[in-house]
């Protein structure tokens, strides 16, 4: 199950420069630690040592913050695209 | 209707449905058109507030000083404003805003310093804070943090929207400071249990999100997750096809991010289609498109207009 996942550019020393990366798993933690595993280092940018998504990153799944669907729990199916930006300002 | 003066004309503003774009009579589309308020966005309302609240608290006094970061309408209603009530404005705006915002700035007398525009409104907050700690006599509203933005639409916005559609069964509004979401998602929480609040976010180029580390993210103050049902974000492909529908179709001339809140909307509209309820779904029409005619936004294909805003804070 092979799961599109978009790297912001500050995260990108960790893909060799990709804008997108493949991963698979059936929950948001599981394609964490499936990225992980190929681009080591990323899961500790993205989830706190309370395990926990770091509070400046924000990840949404077809363009909906996990953080309103189930966070790390959010389950993954075939064809989701994964985006990962850090918080800006708006306004 | 009759006022004293421009700003006693802010807020009232109408909510006019959308009887092409609405999916069925059963599923309904409304917009609360802040493009109507003073200066044309729905930020006067928190400008306003804000002053009044540092003038009750007696921070300001004729000749004063107030500093504020922000990438174009807040600073315009707050220049307004002030102009009326004798404070001197200094706008820190990021480098990548439309030329017609700043054009308006320094017409209504505010003074700008730019910041960089990789890190976007990021780098806008970094530098007003380095100022007003290097100026201690000014005045910084902060309008990230300052309850009296979140206020205003509890005050204003909310009880507004309750009047004109008792049977809102949704609010979908912008993300910026997240004071417009919170005021009026709070307000209509209280008086709708039930209600759907959806924040739609610009998603914006590469360039903005360049922060150096992702401890330099921010999330404002006034932010409370618990307020809203949902959060979306939204390209700007999306965001200009929704901003010329809604003129094309409903004659709605918005600037850009409306078109992504209506983006947010029609989604939930869908979901509601689907499932076979009835809703009536308010949005917010932030601003008219005026403003961001030089973004190329309005002109040539869609391809063209999303590649002409690549690097621009076009919310």
């Amino acid at each position: 199950m092979a799961i599109e996942v978009r790297i912001p550019t500050i995260l990108r020393t960790y893909t060799g420069g990709e804008k997108a990366v493949e991963a698979k798993g059936d929950t948001l933690e599981g394609l964490i630690d499936d990225l992980d595993s190929r681009h080591a280092g990323i899961k500790g940018r993205l989830i706190t040592e309370e395990g926990k998504l770091h509070r400046f990153v924000n990840v949404y799944v077809n363009d909906e913050d996990v953080r309103f669907l189930g966070s790390l729990e959010t389950p993954l199916k075939d064809g989701d695209s994964v985006t990962v930006l850090p918080a800006v300002a708006g306004g | 209707m009759r006022y004293d003066s421009l700003i006693e004309s802010l807020g009232r503003t109408p909510l006019v449905g959308l009887p092409r774009l609405s999916p069925s009579p059963d599923v309904r589309l409304w917009a609360k058109i802040e493009s109507n308020n003073p200066t044309g966005s729905v930020k006067d309302r928190a400008a306003l507030y804000m002053i009044t609240a540092a003038e009750k608290e007696g921070l300001l006094r004729p000749g004063v000083t107030i500093l504020e970061p922000t990438s174009g309408n807040t600073g315009i209603s707050l220049a307004m404003v002030c102009r009326q009530r004798g404070y001197r404005l200094i706008c820190v705006m990021p480098e990548n805003t439309s030329v017609e915002r700043r054009q308006l700035l320094t017409m209504y007398g505010a003074e700008i310093v730019t910041s960089p525009a990789a890190g976007g409104s990021n780098q806008a907050v970094a530098v007003a804070k380095q100022l007003a700690s290097e100026n201690p006599d000014w005045v910084m509203l902060y309008q990230y943090g300052n309850p009296a933005n979140a206020q205003a639409h509890y005050e204003t916005t909310g009880p507004e929207i309750i009047e004109d559609l008792p049977e809102i069964t949704h609010f979908v509004a912008g993300l910026g400071t997240t004071g417009t979401l919170m005021g009026t998602g709070r307000y209509l929480r209280e008086h709708r249990p039930g209600v759907r609040i959806i924040a739609a976010e610009p998603r914006y180029g590469e360039l903005v999100y360049g922060l150096r580390n992702i401890d330099e993210g921010f999330v404002p103050e006034l932010y409370d997750a618990s307020v809203l049902t949902s959060r979306f974000s939204v390209g700007p492909r999306e965001a200009l096809r929704r901003t010329r529908q809604l003129v094309e179709e409903e004659g709605i001339f918005a600037g850009i991010s409306t078109g992504a809140i209506l983006h947010a909307a029609l989604g939930e509209a869908m979901k509601c289609v689907q499932a076979g309820q009835t809703a009536d779904i308010a949005f917010v029409v932030c601003d008219g498109g005026w403003k961001y005619l030089s973004t190329g936004a309005y002109a040539g294909t869609l391809e063209e207009a999303e590649a002409a805003l690549e690097g621009q804070l076009w919310a």
